[in-house]
Parts: C-alpha cells; sequence; structure tokens
C-alpha cells in the first residue's frame, strides 16, 4: 500500500530560520525557506538570510514541528496580563553598560 | 563592476532627502541602520580583503608574467560569474537561484581584485580608452578587451546547460580553484596570498555546495540521475585543460608566486574521485577537447560559446566607454 507519505511531493517542506547575530545576542525569526532536509535548509539559510554578513549561527525547524497557539485563545491566554502593571520591572533604573535591553 | 548589493551606510542620507515629502515617517531602513549595533539586519563590519597588505611585487619576480597570471585567475572568475548569474530568476527555485547568485558574485570579487592586481603589475595590458573616461583598469580590462585576450580555460565559458551540467562544472571548477587557492596563499606576492585565502573561505563553500547537489541528483529520481550523467559527459572532456602547464604558470610557479597547475591534478582527481564513489556514478570515457594550433583557453583560444558571452557582457560598456556607473 502507498500511504501519501511515500509519493514523490511536488514541493520542498517548508523549514522556519531563525539567526544569531553575534555572540550574546538570541536567536530571531528571520522567515522561512523550502528544502529537501534539514542540511540543505541549514545551507539554504546560510545562502538567503545571512548573505549581507547578518549572522553567526543559524537554527532552522520543520515548520510542522513548530506549535502554535491559535487566535482563538488570544484572550485567554493574554488579555489577563495587559493590567498587571506590578509586573514590568519599569520601577528600576538601568545601569548605562547594561547591553541590550 | 560592482560585486556589493548591499546598501552602503551613507544611502540611507540620500534616500531620506529624496523623500522629503515622507519626512514625518522616515525611511523605513531608518531604525535599522541606526547607530545601535544591536541590529542585524543589513549587516556590519564589512572588511577590506588587502587592507594593510604590501602591493609592491616582491623581487625577483617577473611583473609581466605576475600580471599575466593573474588575468588567468581573474578570468576564470569572471567568466565563471557572468555563466553562473545568468541562473538568476532561472534556477530550479528561489534558494537555489540566491545560493548561485552568492557564488557568481564571490567569484566576481575575486575576479575584481586579480584584474586589479593584474593591471598594477603590468599597465600595457589594460585596453586604451578614450580621453578622461572614468573606466577603472579593473573594468578596461573585463569589458574592453577582445575574445583573444582573455585567458581563462574553456570550462568556465561553457553554456550552463541544466541544473545538472551547471552542477557538475561547478563542481569541477570548485574542486580544481580551491586546490589552486590552498597553495597560492603560500605565494610571496602579499597580493595575490591575501586574495587566496580570502577566496579559499568562498571556494570551500562553493565545492560545497556542489558536491552536495551532485550526491542529491546522482540518488535523486532516474531523471535527475539521467540529467546529471548526460552532464557530467558534456563537462568531462574540458576537465585535462585545468591541469596543462602554460609557460606563464611554469614561470610564476618557479618564482615562487603562482601555482603549476600540474601539481594540483592528482590531489583533485582524488578528490573526484570520491565524489563519484559516493554518487555511485562512473567516471565518463569521454576524449578530452582537443587544443587549436597547440593552444587552449590560457592562449586565448576559445570556443565558439565564449564570443557570445562577451557579446552579452561588454555590450553595454563598450557602448559608454567614458561612462560612469
Amino acid at each position: 500500500m502507498t500511504g501519501p507519505a511515500d509519493r514523490p511531493r511536488a514541493e520542498w517542506p517548508l523549514y522556519e530560520v531563525f539567526v544569531r547575530g553575534k555572540r550574546g545576542l538570541n536567536h530571531v525569526h528571520v522567515g522561512s525557506l523550502h528544502a529537501t532536509d534539514d542540511e540543505m535548509a541549514l545551507r539554504h539559510a546560510r545562502d538567503v538570510y545571512t548573505r549581507r554578513n547578518e549572522g553567526v549561527s543559524i537554527w532552522v525547524v520543520r515548520s510542522d514541528a513548530v506549535a502554535a497557539s491559535s487566535p482563538d485563545e488570544k484572550d485567554p491566554l493574554f488579555a489577563p496580563a495587559g493590567d498587571k502593571v506590578y509586573r514590568h520591572p519599569t520601577f528600576y533604573a538601568v545601569a548605562d553598560d547594561v547591553p541590550h535591553m | 563592476m560592482t560585486d556589493h548589493d548591499t546598501p552602503t551606510p551613507g544611502a540611507s542620507t540620500s534616500a531620506s532627502t529624496s523623500h522629503d515629502h515622507d519626512a514625518d515617517h522616515g525611511s523605513v531602513f531608518d531604525g535599522l541602520l541606526g547607530g545601535d549595533d544591536s541590529q542585524w539586519a543589513f549587516g556590519t563590519d564589512f572588511e577590506d580583503p588587502l587592507a594593510g597588505v604590501d602591493t609592491t611585487i616582491p623581487d625577483g619576480v617577473d611583473a609581466a608574467a605576475l600580471a599575466s597570471y593573474c588575468l588567468m585567475l581573474g578570468d576564470d572568475a569572471l567568466v565563471a560569474s557572468h555563466r553562473l548569474s545568468q541562473w538568476a530568476s532561472n534556477a530550479p527555485d528561489l534558494e537555489d537561484d540566491i545560493a548561485l547568485a552568492n557564488v557568481a558574485l564571490d567569484l566576481l570579487g575575486q575576479a575584481r581584485l586579480l584584474l586589479t592586481r593584474a593591471a598594477a603589475a603590468d599597465a600595457r595590458l589594460v585596453p586604451r580608452l578614450p580621453e578622461g573616461s572614468p573606466v577603472p583598469p579593473e573594468d578596461a580590462l573585463a569589458f574592453f578587451r577582445d575574445e583573444s585576450a582573455f585567458r581563462n580555460v574553456r570550462l568556465v565559458e561553457a553554456e550552463n546547460g541544466d541544473f545538472a551540467e551547471t552542477v557538475a562544472r561547478l563542481l569541477v571548477f570548485s574542486t580544481y580553484r580551491l586546490a589552486l587557492l590552498q597553495r597560492l596563499a603560500g605565494s610571496r606576492d602579499g597580493v595575490l596570498s591575501a586574495i587566496a585565502v580570502k577566496g579559499v573561505k568562498e571556494v570551500t563553500y562553493h565545492r560545497d555546495y556542489a558536491g552536495r547537489w551532485f550526491l542529491t541528483l546522482a540518488r535523486g529520481t532516474a531523471e535527475s540521475r539521467r540529467r546529471l550523467v548526460a552532464g557530467l559527459d558534456r563537462v568531462w572532456p574540458l576537465r585535462a585543460e585545468l591541469f596543462r602547464t602554460h609557460a606563464v604558470e611554469r614561470t610564476v610557479a618557479e618564482q615562487g608566486v603562482g601555482v603549476d597547475p600540474a601539481d594540483v591534478a592528482d590531489e583533485v582527481d582524488v578528490l573526484l574521485e570520491q565524489v563519484l564513489s559516493v554518487s555511485g556514478i562512473d567516471r565518463p570515457e569521454v576524449p578530452p577537447t582537443g587544443t587549436v594550433g597547440g593552444g587552449a583557453g590560457r592562449d586565448g583560444r576559445h570556443t565558439e560559446a565564449m564570443g557570445r558571452l562577451l557579446a552579452e557582457m561588454q555590450v553595454v560598456a563598450r557602448a559608454h566607454p567614458s561612462g560612469r556607473w
């Protein structure tokens, strides 16, 4: 029996790309691309997203491996945080020599 | 000639003045190009590969031979770059379109440095342009030389064919060029050495890209394998020319500034054999392309494809010999 997974796909799987700009920063989602496998996705990400000297490290992950919240859950998930001003650390002065805050 | 398509940091100034009606909002790029170095969107820290390099010609080196040698390596890169850039908007998918354009731009950057070095070592090589023409020597060499003055191997001037043939050609060319550049890093000429050190990192990636696609196409579908085998058959006859030692190459090798290509033949052969072997592809049994009157690309004797390539590459520059680009 031939399942859907055995047939040649018309399109390569989609990957999400995360790039770290420099040491000490975190990886940031920059976009997505198509590739046949993880290795090719890394190389495509290098070619598409770091060609202007943007990065020192790349993560790629299959888009279908990302679990995402649903817009329907927006209110129960996020609305309760909207009025809790005391949770923001705005009552402290940030020292001048602390970067990336 | 330019090998970068990135907006220069100064470009944001002119962009914002030309859009005064939009001054309240400014350019959408303002935040990205600001002084905050944690922004990475357009990259930072571009390096000059020749910064601090001694550009004088070393003692005991024949300047004319050095210049001719730089033309050979520069023309290989320039012509290969032009062919690869023809894939822009034509590759099988967006990602490989950009990958091939990146490879082309890397090679164009190498060509610029090598042609500039050639002109500095022997100004007589540079075609004469009208009095007052602002065209720099590297551009004069690229766009105003006739076919017989180009010193590239014929491998790089051949028509692209399909993607599989391009992959096969890029594998052979990048394996050859990487072996040359690795040795050239030890050149007595500081400029050639610096160009080689920069090029090794670039061409290592080109070879990796081509090798991976070679394996993928060989082990992919029956159709991808058929196309790869057919493409390799067309590429293979021009391989032998890469390792013929030209008199100029012998001279610069003896003087410690260049590499005798015959010295890298075995290494290149072993590496190609490894790729063929893991891909399960037989070594093509096709005779090498012959020479013309005892000469080949390094002597300025090219194939029919070269004239059409140059016509396309040079037509705009030649129509405006005093143009500023």
